[in-house]
């Protein structure tokens, strides 16, 4: 981990812009998310000022409403300054939890071998043959009975979709780590299995998890938006999603009021590209297979000097 | 380079108590075969890296195990640890402070704690020591694992471990991760992670054959001066004779899983006795330039231990080979093959006459071959025995018979060799019967 830090700091060229672009629209709605009470004008859920007067439904953007206001007469700029939370949220759990899931399980299957990784990997192989939304659409289904629609639902439907990927990449990474001399050499000094899994594998095999995660996050962002605009993700009213509010738009759009439209679709697409460019960014860094070694330009010394001398 | 002066042994109980007791080890590995016989469970081809070794380690020397890559020999050395489960054979730790005990039956916890006291050095220093920890964690992990010491006694321990192996000053190196260090200092890391737990064996698993020449002979002279400051017992694998010569109080020259000639290492450089020893002395690159040993290397690349050559293994690359080591129908596909690269026009003529030879990849001691009448493949062996007439294959030959259109070539049937009292050595070899 100490190198990896480094290796981020210390990127060059391309890799350095897109991490850099990638990081700044990141941090845009990460602000958004954290400050969100502060940041937007009215609560998510507001239909009315503070006097008690409605708000005017579908109000042009400017006039009271810096964003407008949409056919539930919520503020469009509230929204998209809340949607942001939501979104981290539920990417958040999701992220942390298929990678506390799938990474000892990837771990344990590839260092176990034998009929614990036939099946794991069976399952996990079945898992993935599955369109990953139609997945997700099942499970915020199943889940929607047991613990409603709230955000860790979103957050956990989309966590069973997201645990293979952790799953198959930590286990062929260990499966090749394995076999290494420093893994021989621990059972040598008479290092228990679960040891060798915590401090000799563990270390090594995580090395890509950091890409996938940012890459997933992107994901998650677009495959939540995509339950919320089917109508099966977070309510209105427990929480702004843009995708709902994107559903809810649709209508309105194709009669020329496109102001309820473009603001959620466009915090979608631009959050979506700035984590898809840490990952790519990271991806770049990370990846030896990617890497290149520069050398460093040669300068001579000028010719006078040197007779000087 | 001169041979090892004489140590005295630092045990107090003499030179002649027996550490490890190996015996008739066996350790065979299952063949994982194609992907159609592995879908229909056909019967998987076994490779046997070690083949019946028996050989009793005493406290205090240094045993030498020396063979060509594919030998056994780590295998060997990896199977004394446990690392490997023996196949089959017993392998008899005889312990100061416990007593006797079977490592070779040993499973889990047992085998865990036993690594206090038999501990090995790999070959690759790059790849021993985990990436992603630092010299001190690295070097201190063994006495966190049995939970010797922790805290400030693991950091004097771990200090102490590294001066001990000369990687001072301490401070330095202990933050350091491998990626920091020369090859050489990490070969010293690894010793020092070996030698923390005090133990009594250390396998040596080619030590120095990574390095740079120049740090070799350091890292031999720091092994031999632990060895004397802590009454170590070293199992020195090794492919380079000129090494173990410096290193080793007796030699065990290994071949195909099997060990061929052991003995003091003066008496195995003065007076080598098996052709495969001689073989593998003339092989040492020699500095002067005037005295230019004829280099009759053995011919041909060590064979598939999963099917080894019948009788002496070593016969068909051997130059000493006489009619009872086990002459078989490979040979003789080998025999006229090579007959074929020196007389390449008369390929097809006797190609035809010869016909298929796949039927002589079976070992057999009895050859069958020819399409084309008996009399003309007779012949054809006669051509190409007249052009190697002392070609030791057809010393091998009890007689050959005819069978309708081809000819049955009995060999002379053969088994391995034991391991005999010669001289000053043990050796297997035909050309060196029973003393007794």
């Amino acid at each position: 981990m100490r190198g990896l830090l480094r290796q981020i700091w210390n990127t060059k060229g391309l890799a350095r812009w897109i991490l850099l672009v990638g990081a700044i629209v990141t941090v845009v709605f990460v602000l958004f998310a954290l400050f969100a009470p502060w940041i937007a004008p009215f609560d998510f859920n507001q239909t009315r000022d503070a006097a008690g007067v409605k708000f005017e439904k579908l109000a042009s953007p400017g006039s009271g409403h810096l964003l407008g206001t949409n056919d539930q007469f919520y503020d469009i700029c509230s929204r998209v300054v809340w949607g942001a939370r939501t979104a981290l949220e539920v990417v958040l759990l999701s992220v942390v939890l298929s990678v506390v899931i799938g990474v000892p399980l990837g771990l344990v299957s590839g260092f176990l071998g034998g009929w614990v990784d036939r099946v794991l990997v069976f399952v996990m192989d079945a898992i993935y043959t599955v369109p990953y939304l139609l997945l997700a659409i099942i499970f915020a289904f199943m889940l929607n009975d047991r613990i409603g629609s709230g955000i860790v639902a979103a957050a956990l439907s989309l966590v069973a979709i997201y645990i293979p990927q952790y799953f198959r990449v930590v286990r062929n990474t260990t499966v090749s780590a394995r076999e290494a001399t420093y893994v021989e050499a621990a059972r040598a000094i008479g290092a228990r299995p679960t040891t060798i899994m915590r401090k000799y594998l563990f270390g090594n095999v995580v090395q890509s998890v950091p890409v996938i995660g940012t890459l997933n996050a992107a994901d998650a962002v677009g495959t939540l938006a995509a339950l919320g605009f089917l109508g099966l993700g977070i309510q209105p009213n427990e929480a702004s999603e843009w995708g709902y509010d994107l559903s809810r738009a649709l209508d309105d759009a194709q009669a020329g009021v496109w102001w309820p439209a473009l603001w959620p679709g466009l915090a979608i697409v631009l959050l979506i590209t700035g984590l898809t460019l840490v990952g790519e960014g990271l991806n770049e860094t990370l990846n030896p297979a990617l890497r290149r070694r520069r050398l460093l330009p040669v300068r001579f010394t000028p010719r006078e000097k040197v007779d000087a001398t | 380079m001169p041979t090892k002066p004489e140590i005295l042994s630092s045990s107090p109980t003499g030179r002649s108590e027996v550490v490890l007791d190996i015996d008739q080890l066996a350790v065979h590995f299952q063949l994982q075969g194609g992907a159609l016989s592995r879908l229909f469970g056909l019967k998987a081809r076994r490779v046997r890296a070690v083949d019946g070794v028996s050989v009793s380690l005493k406290r205090g020397e240094v045993l030498g195990l020396v063979g060509e890559s594919g030998s056994g020999k780590s295998t060997f050395g990896r199977a004394l640890l446990g690392l490997v489960p023996a196949t089959d054979g017993r392998i008899t730790y005889h312990s100061q402070d416990r007593g006797e005990r079977r490592v070779s039956e040993m499973r889990g916890a047992e085998l865990r704690q036993l690594r206090t006291d038999l501990q090995m050095v790999f070959q690759d220093p790059h790849a021993a020591l985990n990436p992603s920890m630092t010299i001190e964690e690295a070097v201190g992990h063994p006495l966190v694992i049995h939970k010797i010491a922790s805290g400030k006694a693991l950091k004097t321990q771990v200090a102490a471990a590294l001066e001990r192996v000369g990687l001072s000053p301490v401070e330095r190196f202990l933050p350091k991760y491998p990626s920091d260090l020369s090859g050489g200092q990490k070969q010293r890391a690894v010793i020092a992670r070996a030698i923390i737990l005090n133990p009594e064996v250390l396998v040596a698993d080619e030590p120095v054959s990574m390095l740079d020449m120049s740090v070799r002979a350091k890292i031999l002279q720091l092994m031999l001066d632990l060895k004397q400051e802590m009454g170590l017992t070293y199992v020195y694998i090794t492919h380079d004779l000129a090494s173990a010569k410096y290193f080793c109080d007796r030699i065990a020259i290994m071949y195909l899983g099997r060990i061929v000639e052991i003995g003091p290492t003066a008496e195995i450089f003065e007076n080598p006795r098996h052709p495969y020893t001689k073989a593998l002395l003339k092989a040492i690159p020699e500095p002067d330039p005037d005295r230019m040993v004829p280099r009759d290397l053995p011919r041909g690349e060590i064979p598939d231990a999963a099917e080894p050559p019948l009788g002496c293994s070593f016969h068909p690359r051997c130059a000493e080979a006489i009619e009872g080591c086990g002459w078989e129908s490979r040979d003789l596909r080998t025999l006229i093959e090579e007959h074929w690269t020196r007389k390449v026009e008369a390929y097809d003529d006797e190609k035809a006459v010869i016909g298929d030879l796949g039927s002589l990849d079976q070992p057999s001691t009895t050859a069958r071959i020819g399409a084309g009448g008996a009399g003309q493949v007779r012949a054809l062996l006669d051509r190409i025995k007249a052009e190697k007439p002392d070609e030791p294959l057809w010393k091998g030959v009890r007689d050959i018979e005819d069978a309708g259109n081809a000819v049955e070539v009995h060999f002379v049937p053969a088994d391995a060799p034991k391991l005999r009292r010669a001289g000053g050595v043990d050796v297997a070899c035909v050309l060196y019967p029973d003393e007794s």
